[in-house]
């Protein structure tokens, strides 16, 4: 009875977060007298399903493009976060400076400066370096967003890792820098796990930073791309925008399922003990 | 303890005895842990004021990128904003001219602010109820032992990891005002005669907004929740069970309290982001219909950027950043006191 219950409660969940993509999939292969026709049924293809308007997402609407910028500057963003983000959360969990706590509340506090107050800013920046209109603004940009939140994460990971097992590295022979690296950093992997997911998937999502530097299609991201390319005006071309978010949707959804147990476990320690 | 043997006997004894077996072996644990961290100590203290003037010194070499990076990039802009809120800059006259509280007196003479001040509060507080209610009984079910466990939590997390401009672009079509399929099943069932306009009446385009968004984030508030629950020790949740407590006792009484510090971080997450957040917004109804579903990160940007008021519209997204504070400053306070005990 109680197994039951258990399953008809995640069968119901996973239809209610997943039910505006099931119908984005049906929408992204139907013809357009078949979608365009109130009286049809929305649910079944009363003409048959064409692949052309996932061919225009890729021929016209640059899709490729976007998506490839969207990698390349969440990869980049996310090697930045954890350069500069790692040794400022050891050296403020480890290190015994009077102000670490102090320290530590102000980063979290920065991370609360929201981009809609700051974009206007950013951008005279932006463009006084010579970088608007190109992806690398967004690389030199989204670590403000990313960095204050992973060294609030990374925080709670260092403090859970035994001073043990430094002490003992550097008993060792190891320097204080070669102890953090051999001894502390992969004991801290979990954490770094979590933080790269959780730094791709707000650059990812990003969007009022994306909007307000780059406007060239080549440079957008998909967060920008897919809804400016796509919809114009008041013409929205329905099939290619739902099978631009089935494409993005699913491939992240799976790799961050992948890492989902680690995020979990880091989060624990991040989070909860920091 | 002589006191409680006569009441207890049979229940207590064994896990009295169990506790004076962890104290009988903590206890040479405790005096072995603490004798190396004091040699430590006394090694830090005699081998001179050297190694501790290399930790600081290490410590503002790990700091400094980061610490460089946030001024150049928060704090500049961040002052800049403050300077453009005070001044005149348009997008056509870039010129900088100081006007004190013009700004803001011009912002608090338009209603339309105080609407989207009242509107910011109306979504972040029922998103964040639902969120918090929805993401718990989402992280039960995700911690539970099912088969078909992957695909489920595969599915559970498509609308996070989405970005959330293609999240709101699914449900703009699912909302549609004339295709939305929701529409169609409520017509076929004789609910309707034509159609409900789900983003073009004021209330029903504020519900929207508030599903979509709680639709987003409550797989992320459920995310951090299951940390939470994993943590939470066995044999409590075990202790109680054998105690007799049924299924709802237990989660009131164990493991709710144990992991409100993680429902209260998860709801800290979930309002700075509904607080900031304008694509959801922005896709779906633009702040329409007439400034129903308006919050103030939108408002700022129309003034700002659509509307070229460079200094009103940082006035007004201003304005969100002592409400952020306060919200932080109150959970994280929660979430101390919730450790502390």
């Amino acid at each position: 009875m109680r197994r039951v219950g258990v399953y008809l409660l995640a069968i119901g969940a996973a239809f209610f977060c997943a039910a505006p993509f099931l119908w984005s999939l049906i929408t992204a292969f139907k013809q357009n007298r078949d979608l365009y026709n109130p009286n049809n049924n929305p649910f079944l293809y009363n003409r048959p399903a064409t692949s052309d308007h996932i061919i225009y997402l890729f021929d016209r609407a640059a899709f490729g493009t976007f998506a490839w910028n969207t990698v390349w500057v969440g990869v980049l963003v996310v090697l930045i976060t954890l350069a500069l983000g790692l040794p400022a959360a050891y050296a403020l969990a480890r290190l015994d400076r009077p102000w670490a706590g102090w320290f530590g509340i102000a980063i979290f506090l920065i991370y609360l400066v929201p981009p809609s107050l700051l974009f206007l800013s950013l951008s005279r920046i932006v463009v006084a370096l010579g970088l608007q209109d190109s992806t690398w603004s967004l690389v030199l940009i989204y670590p403000t967003i990313t960095i204050p939140v992973s060294i609030w994460l990374l925080i709670g990971f260092l403090k859970a890792v035994p001073r043990d097992i430094e002490e003992q590295a550097m008993v060792d022979g190891y320097s204080r820098l070669g102890a953090f690296w051999r001894a502390v950093v992969p004991l801290t992997f979990p954490g770094i796990v979590a933080v790269i997911v959780f730094a791709f998937t707000l650059t990812a999502s990003e969007f009022i930073y994306a909007l307000s530097f780059v406007s060239p299609s080549t440079e957008k991201v998909i967060s920008t791309g897919v809804p400016t390319e796509l919809i114009r005006g008041d013409v929205f071309f329905w099939q290619s925008l739902q099978a631009a978010t089935v494409l993005v949707a699913v491939p992240l959804a799976l790799v961050f399922n992948l890492f989902l147990d680690r995020f979990i476990a880091g989060f624990t320690q991040g989070a909860v003990k920091g | 303890m002589s006191e409680g043997l006569p009441e207890g006997i049979d229940r207590h004894a064994p896990r009295s005895a169990a506790e004076g077996r962890h104290g009988s072996e903590g206890l040479p644990e405790g005096i072995d842990r603490h004798a190396p961290r004091s040699a430590a100590e006394g090694r830090h203290s005699s081998g001179g004021r050297k190694l501790a003037d290399r930790e600081g010194t290490l410590a503002w070499l790990f700091l400094m990128p980061s610490v460089v990076y946030i001024i150049a990039l928060v704090g500049v802009p961040f002052v800049l904003a403050v300077g453009f809120a005070v001044s005149d800059v348009t997008a056509g006259d870039p010129s900088f001219d100081f006007v004190g509280l013009a700004n803001f007196r011009a912002i608090f003479d338009d209603p339309v602010f105080w609407r989207s001040l009242g509107n910011t509060f109306l979504f972040t507080g029922v998103s964040m109820i639902f969120i918090v209610i929805f993401g718990k009984i989402l992280a039960n079910i995700l911690v539970a032992d099912f088969k078909g466990k992957w695909i489920v939590r595969f599915l559970v997390l498509l609308p996070w990891t989405t970005p959330a401009t293609l999240g709101a672009i699914a449900w703009l079509w699912l909302l549609d005002s004339i295709f939305s399929p929701i529409d169609w099943v409520l017509r076929k069932l004789g609910f309707i005669d034509g159609n409900m306009y789900w983003l073009g009446e004021p209330q029903l385009a504020m519900g929207s907004v508030i599903a979509v968004h709680v639709w987003r984030l409550t797989p992320l508030a459920a995310v951090i929740m299951m940390a939470g629950l994993v943590a939470i020790p066995r044999d409590m949740d075990e202790a109680a069970r054998v105690d007799g407590a049924g299924f709802w006792r237990r989660m009131f009484e164990v493991t709710i309290p144990l992991t409100l510090p993680v429902i209260a971080v998860s709801a800290l997450f979930g309002a700075i982001f509904t607080f900031t957040d304008m694509a959801v917004v922005d896709v779906l109804t633009n702040g329409g219909p007439n400034n129903a579903t308006q919050v103030l990160t939108s408002w700022a940007f129309f003034r700002g950027i659509d509307g070229g008021d460079v200094g009103q519209g940082a006035a007004v997204a201003l304005f969100l950043f002592p409400l952020l504070l306060a919200a932080a400053i109150a959970i994280l306070r929660a979430v101390r006191k919730l450790e502390v005990r």
